[in-house]
């Protein structure tokens, strides 16, 4: 094998690119750990700033980190010997998939390797009779539904950024997605993982089987955040396409009104595919965005999705349509036709980015709330957002009650990035004291740490940090995020029991 | 109806602050399943922890103390037009909902609907130190944490006592049919493929013998007989004579591996599920082979004293398993020997 680095004067070239940006204390076991890893990785290891900076942040743009090295290996076996070089020198490894995750949790670390697994994009082998396909885990989510509809079949969590994010991503944050009421999160369409652990080796949990010996790990490794294994491959659960399928846009007065029609829907009997709502600001921006015919005066309206046998939904429909009247909404459109249902989900599925052209930045949240809590905490979010000053649109997945509320602001104003972070934490414990949690689908990542300290006593944390030395005894994968240490909560509740004395809590942190 | 948390938390400082063992007894209607555990172990009664904490049909949530019946819980969503989407057996109607999810067994229902630890949103756990925790919650999506609920899902209580489960309810489905007919694996394979893709609620299937049972919307235009849906209940329960014999063995498979197609009893979940009775050989040799997936249980045994009844595991898992016992059971009191997961030949 070639050795390129054969003095210290060429090693010093790797880590200390010549605008000086970065500079690293080197020590002679790190210098042996970036021969070794460069002559493991070639071409395929970066250690310039200008190129490292393409990793210095994923969804969450507001949190940028230089890593001190990334890596993109294009086999499992190199994987393996990366992992155990970073083993032996206890460097940090964080894994990388599309970098689309909204909590920070790639967010690199600096004196780590940035695992990028961008070039396992393949899909291995679909199993048609078994309706399984395996897959890497740099296979996009919607690539995989891309190499199976021939068969008639999909893989059916989908998170808005389906189109560029990872299936290995999606498993490290067990997305979810608009259809999750009736299809589950992504631990529910996983049959089988490869993981490399932080030694290097190899291990597999699950199979096509429905079921495997021992403990579920196989449930415990998603959501896990790349913290207790780096996952390899891939067997997702695939489904048969439904057959007839129609959506319902119902417009209300208000969105107390919308969340009792939720209800009422679900206590129907009906179980709806996808059952999302939009506020008054997110319908007006969608609309100016996309023209998708949304009520422009309505306060609130419900998309509700329903598939099924084409007899079976034609009834169904007409029982939606009488609910959805009777809970008080001021106008039904039912479509069947693809090209009408896509026209209605459009404005839904163009929220995000409409919402970014009538501010110049915002914040988006992902707590989850018991839905008979939605009109209390709507309320209360209204009443945060005046005395912030900051404007908030809500669009969410209503049917679980997942809410996303978008934190409009500008970062080039003073203090209003802090204002926004601010706000969105006080939503996140508001989320707590009504029998949420602080994340439904974005995970807590270097974002929501410190709201981990409200939702879990210090006695559960200490079980997650007791967890993840089960699997990760050195603590070498993704290192600092997910789970607080308790001198960090000790930290953060003496600033909040000091806040709670304060007229306007949320504002006195600065 | 009670909280008696602090009756099971004493109970649990005291066994820890001894080393003594303690055997987690809800209803004890799965006493036979597991490996035999010596009768001097002093009892933990989770029967006495009982009662519905919280239930809300339009939330499709239902919180319960672990020592609620699962009969009493069948009833009171059955009131609401709702069920437990994995179906659990109740063996001889005793079954508490902190035995149905510690057991982790599904029934008919589970290929289509979900598995009991897909319905899983959080657990209150009682640990080997005598702390309560709480993880997981009450809402349908939730990541905060690492998913420690889903882990103590079919654990079989050797990590913890699990003191309340909340789970997601499903509302019942249409009128549903069940059809018999001569088994023919072609053609039942064919008939399966038909009502997946025309979305015509299948629910369950059964080969017994030369019969295949199939259950799905009575809009369905199956080829066959149609018999009464009771049947379901006996088969997950394994009331058929077809069960009937010493060792009776839990065979989990890909659905369409040929591994025991031929030998099984019966077999169900689409072909995933294959019960095998009295085989001459351990069917755990078989999985040994290269590209033979899956596992065997052996479910029920007239062998009393078999303490190897769960599936070997990989040494790289079977060492993350002892490092969770170890976390969550330091001192070793919960169900000891229960599983065979624990120990070095893993």
């Amino acid at each position: 094998m070639d050795q390129p680095f054969d003095d210290d004067a060429a090693l010093i070239d790797v880590y200390s690119p010549a605008d000086g940006a970065r500079e690293i204390q080197m020590t002679p076991d790190k210098a042996a750990f970036v021969k070794a890893l460069h002559s493991l990785c070639g071409d395929n290891m970066i250690t310039d700033s200008a190129r490292l900076a393409v990793y210095e942040t994923d969804g969450l743009t507001a949190k940028r980190r230089l890593p001190w090295i990334v890596v993109k290996p294009g086999t499992i076996a190199e994987v393996q010997a990366i992992v155990k070089l970073c083993h032996t020198h206890s460097v940090p490894i964080v894994a990388r998939g599309a970098g689309t995750g909204l909590s920070g949790g790639a967010m690199p670390h600096d004196e780590g390797v940035l695992l990028s697994l961008a070039r396992f994009n393949r899909v291995l082998s679909v199993d048609e009779a078994g309706m399984t396909a395996r897959v890497e885990p740099g296979v996009t989510n919607l690539g995989i539904t891309a190499a199976v509809q021939h068969l008639g079949l999909y893989y059916a969590p989908d998170p808005s950024s389906q189109i560029a994010c990872t299936i290995g991503g999606n498993v490290a944050e067990n997305s979810g997605g608009v259809h999750c009421l009736k299809y589950g999160l992504t631990v529910h369409n996983v049959a089988a993982l490869k993981v490399v652990s932080p030694e290097g080796d190899i291990y597999d949990l699950g199979s096509e089987a429905l079921d495997a010996a021992g403990l579920d790990l196989l449930a415990l490794m998603h959501g896990s955040e790349g913290m207790l294994g780096i996952v390899v491959e891939v067997t997702v659960r695939l489904l048969a396409r439904p057959p007839s399928v129609c959506v319902a846009l119902a417009a209300f007065a208000d969105v107390a009104s919308a969340a009792k029609a939720v209800g009422d829907i679900i206590a129907s009997g009906i179980l709806p595919a996808g059952l999302e709502m939009m506020d008054q600001l997110a319908i007006r921006a969608a609309e100016a965005f996309v023209h998708a015919g949304y009520p422009e005066e309505a306060g609130a309206l419900l998309l509700c999705e329903l598939d099924g046998t084409p007899t079976d939904l034609k009834r169904l429909a007409v029982r939606m349509e009488a609910l959805l009247r009777d809970s008080g909404s001021t106008g039904v459109t039912i479509a069947w036709d693809e090209a009408e249902r896509a026209r209605l989900w459009q404005g839904r599925k163009a929220a995000f980015p409409a919402v970014g052209r009538i501010s110049p930045d915002y914040y988006c949240m992902d707590g989850t709330i018991p839905r008979r809590a939605l009109p209390d905490v709507l309320n209360e979010i209204g009443a945060l957002s005046t005395a912030f000053g900051l404007r908030v649109a809500n669009v969410f997945h209503a049917g679980d009650g997942n809410l996303h509320p978008l934190i409009l602001y500008d970062a080039n104003k003073t203090d209003e990035l802090q204002r926004a972070e601010a706000f969105g934490g006080r939503i996140l414990e508001l989320c707590i004291e009504r029998g949420g949690t602080i994340t439904g689908e974005h995970g807590v990542g270097a974002e929501k740490i410190d709201q981990m300290c409200i939702q879990f006593t210090d006695d559960e944390r200490t079980v997650f940090f007791g967890v993840k030395a089960c699997f990760d005894p050195t603590g070498i994968l993704n290192p600092g995020k997910a789970i607080p240490t308790l001198s960090r909560c000790a930290e953060f509740g003496a600033m909040h029991v000091h806040r709670g004395q304060e007229p306007h809590p949320e504002l006195e942190r600065f | 109806m009670s909280d008696s948390t602090s009756i099971l938390r004493d109970q649990v400082a005291q066994a820890a602050g001894r080393s003594s063992p303690l055997r987690i007894v809800g209803g004890n209607s799965k006493h036979f399943y597991g490996n035999p555990q010596p009768c001097e172990y002093e009892t933990l009664k989770t029967g006495i922890h009982s009662g519905v904490m919280d239930y809300a049909p339009e939330e499709l949530m239902l919180r319960v103390r672990a020592g609620t019946p699962l009969a009493e819980v069948k009833s009171l969503l059955g009131q609401e037009g709702q069920m437990l989407g994995f179906e659990p057996p109740d063996f001889g109607g005793n079954a508490t909902m902190g035995g149905v999810v510690a057991a982790g067994l599904s029934g008919p229902r589970r290929p289509s609907a979900g598995s009991v630890r897909d319905f899983v949103l959080g657990i209150t756990l009682l640990t080997g130190d005598a702390t309560v925790l709480s993880f997981g919650g009450q809402v349908m999506k939730n990541v905060a944490g690492y998913d420690v609920s889903r882990l103590m899902t079919g654990a079989m209580g050797t990590l913890g006592v699990i003191l309340d489960i909340s789970l997601k309810v499903l509302p019942r489905p249409g009128e549903e049919l069940t059809w018999c007919r001569r088994a023919d694996a072609a053609a039942d394979e064919s008939l399966l493929g038909q009502l997946r893709r025309n979305g015509l609620g299948l629910s369950a299937t059964a080969t017994v013998g030369d019969r295949f049972y199939v259950r799905a919307s009575a809009e369905a235009d199956v080829e066959g007989d149609v018999v009464d849906g009771a049947l379901w209940d006996r088969l997950a329960n394994q009331q058929l004579s077809a069960f009937e014999g010493g060792n009776l063995w839990r065979i989990s498979v890909p659905r369409t591996a040929p591994t025991f197609m031929e030998q099984a009893a019966v077999v169900e979940w689409e072909g995933a599920l294959r019960w095998l009775l009295d085989p001459a050989e351990d069917p755990r040799q078989t999985f040994a082979g290269a590209g033979v997936s899956g596992h065997a249980t052996l479910f029920r045994s007239d062998e009393g004293d078999r303490d190897d009844r769960f599936h070997p595991l990989d040494p790289l898992v079977g060492q993350i398993h002892r490092r969770l016992k170890q976390q969550f059971d330091p001192v070793g009191i919960f169900n000891p020997g229960r599983v065979n997961w624990y120990s070095n030949a893993n």
